[in-house]
């Protein structure tokens, strides 16, 4: 073995007296992993909700090319509330950022292994080295990414979507690996020092765990400056306080003012508009010309019909309270005045089982919707909000609002409805 | 044959094919992840978190927590058993450098190009927010300090 790897000459992290932390040790790293286990089940969850929630089956919807993707296995019943996705994706975001302090305690645990000498002793050393980079390495990108599309700040040249989505793939399975290969572990130390005995040690009482017991523990520790009570109660607090500043921009209404650093978390004013907006008429390139008084809806089905804004107005109308659900986390539930999707399909006798394709002044960008969705009586063509036109911003002259699902599929700036057998 | 493959491998066979299954189910992830071009990106990725998380954002938090401790240690010895000052320091700084960690684009405001093009607004308070929040920790902190130190004299 050359010099420099025999521990006793073994410099800086290398050598074994370096970690002094006594609060290191195989119950601690357990209880951590422990419950990690119910908060990435949870992300895991509605991550692949919100992945089903595009309607992935339906012509130009999937965000993942779907001959290289898993069949959809759930969508969200037509029949929930429409506040369905704003739970299931504000906890995606949420439980997801209140986790950060717990993987960070979980990694700061385990961070003398990364520097144990010999660095692999065997193949399964190997083997293990690598499937621990893909462990931490896609637990890292996952929140990275994550955090950085929740804040409309993703700069990054790899798709966002291919991105988090697989890496939840290489997290998701070497998660599930390496809590199969610790079971062990986790089971002798619950055993010899009891799953929840050590939260009953104040900081004087505070030892190391027994020496040999795993490599964890320090064979110079340090005396204790903290309970590992206290510890668990510094990663709670931290993802108390995230859940504080944060939870409010999903929850919406009044709770929408105390997500003090959550991106949407603004209130902006008591008007009928001054909701938050997904994408400005601006960045869409949309102009007042393009929705102004030579904007006409056409609706394509069995046959074509052409409404002017006034034409739909005179229609039918309905009124719905119902919630626009962001992937990126953030709610906002709304009075929505307009003309039922359904009149409209029949008006133009749109065949069972059509597909809607919603096309969008903007850039003719097209949404498809399934034909539970677009047959829910509360999916409306809105015209009005919280008894006032739509603004340009909220999609003058007309967008879509369909109940529940994923605010995608709200279509704004709409110039045509295409009913097509798919 | 089993013991001879142990011995030579390290562990069970079973281990070495749930990993081979883990590995391929990872190899598939990353290149459909780098379909559009841009596996450098992905790779670097990977292994630029690992690195920047082990190898400095540890290590620098680590130390800031030695400075800390070290500059305690140099107040007035206090007796033996008296409340340690400390964990009243390192918790509210551990939310306020993760809140700061996470919101970085708001509270910078170097999200402010792209957020005003989606919502319309500028990005405005959130510098001022985290401040807040920050003082609030520190100050409540404090004050549980405060009482914890009567409470440690009264009972002495």
């Amino acid at each position: 073995m050359p010099a420099q790897f025999r521990s006793g000459r073994a410099s800086g992290p290398f050598r074994t007296d370096f970690w002094r932390s006594p609060l290191r040790g195989p119950w601690l790293t357990s209880f951590l992993g422990t419950l990690l286990v119910p908060s990435i089940t949870v992300i895991a969850i509605t991550g692949f909700i919100s992945h089903w929630a595009y309607h992935p089956e339906l012509p130009g919807n999937a965000t993942i090319n779907p001959a290289f993707d898993i069949p959809v296995f759930f969508q969200l019943p037509q029949s929930w509330p429409s506040w369905d996705y704003a739970v299931t994706q504000g906890m995606h975001v949420t439980v997801g950022l209140m986790t950060l302090p717990l993987v960070l305690a979980k990694l700061w645990s385990v961070i003398p292994k990364l520097f144990k000498l010999p660095t692999v002793r065997d193949l399964a050393g190997v083997v293990e080295r690598i499937s621990l980079l893909l462990l931490v390495g896609s637990v890292l990108v996952e929140f990275v990414t994550g955090i950085l599309w929740m804040e409309d700040y993703y700069r990054l040249r790899v798709d966002f979507f291919a991105i988090h989505y697989y890496g939840a793939w290489v997290f998701g399975t070497t998660f599930v690996l390496h809590t199969c290969m610790k079971l062990p572990t986790v089971r002798r130390s619950y055993r010899e020092r009891g799953a929840l005995r050590p939260l009953c040690e104040s900081l004087h009482e505070t030892k190391p765990e027994p020496l040999g017991s795993s490599e964890l523990v320090p064979v110079a520790p340090a005396t204790a400056t903290l309970s590992r009570r206290g510890l668990l109660a510094m990663v709670g607090g931290a993802s108390l306080t995230i859940f504080a500043v944060q939870a409010g921009e999903s929850i919406g209404g009044p709770f929408r003012k105390f997500a003090l650093l959550a991106p949407r978390g603004r209130v902006f004013g008591t008007g009928p508009n001054d909701f938050q907006v997904t994408h400005t008429a601006e960045s869409a390139q949309v102009t007042e010309a393009m929705t102004g008084a030579d904007w006409r809806l056409t609706v394509v089905g069995a046959r074509t019909m052409s409404f002017s804004r006034d034409q739909l107005l005179a229609m039918a109308q309905a009124t719905e309270t119902l919630t626009i659900s962001c992937t990126e986390g953030w709610s906002t539930t709304q009075h929505w005045t307009g003309v039922r999707l359904i009149d409209l399909a029949r008006s133009v006798d749109a065949a069972p089982g059509s597909i809607l394709s919603a096309v969008s002044v903007e850039s003719n960008w097209v949404t498809n919707l399934a034909d539970a969705q677009y047959r829910d009586k509360r999916a409306l063509l809105a015209l009005r909000v919280n008894g006032a036109d739509l603004s340009l911003d909220h999609g003058y002259p007309a967008r879509v609002i369909i109940p529940g699902g994923i605010g995608n599929h709200n279509a704004k700036w709409v110039r045509e409805l295409r009913f097509e057998q798919a | 044959m089993l013991r001879h493959f142990g011995r030579r491998y390290g562990a069970s066979p079973l281990h070495l094919v749930a990993h081979l299954i883990v590995f391929a189910i990872a190899l598939f992830a990353i290149d459909r992840m780098a379909s559009g071009g841009g596996l450098a990106e992905v790779i670097a990725l990977y292994v630029g978190f690992v690195i920047a998380h082990d190898l400095v954002f540890l290590p620098a938090y680590s130390g800031m927590d030695r400075l800390v401790r070290a500059a305690l240690a140099k107040l007035p010895a206090r007796p033996p058993g008296s409340v340690p000052a400390i964990n009243h320091v390192r918790a509210p700084a551990l939310i306020s450098g993760l809140l700061l960690m996470v919101y970085l684009p708001f509270i910078s405001g170097k999200a402010d190009a792209s957020y005003f093009a989606l919502s319309g607004h500028h990005i405005q308070g959130y510098l001022r927010n985290w401040l807040l929040i920050s003082a609030g920790l520190f100050l409540g902190s404090g004050l549980i300090y405060a009482v914890r130190v009567r409470r440690a004299a009264t009972t002495r």
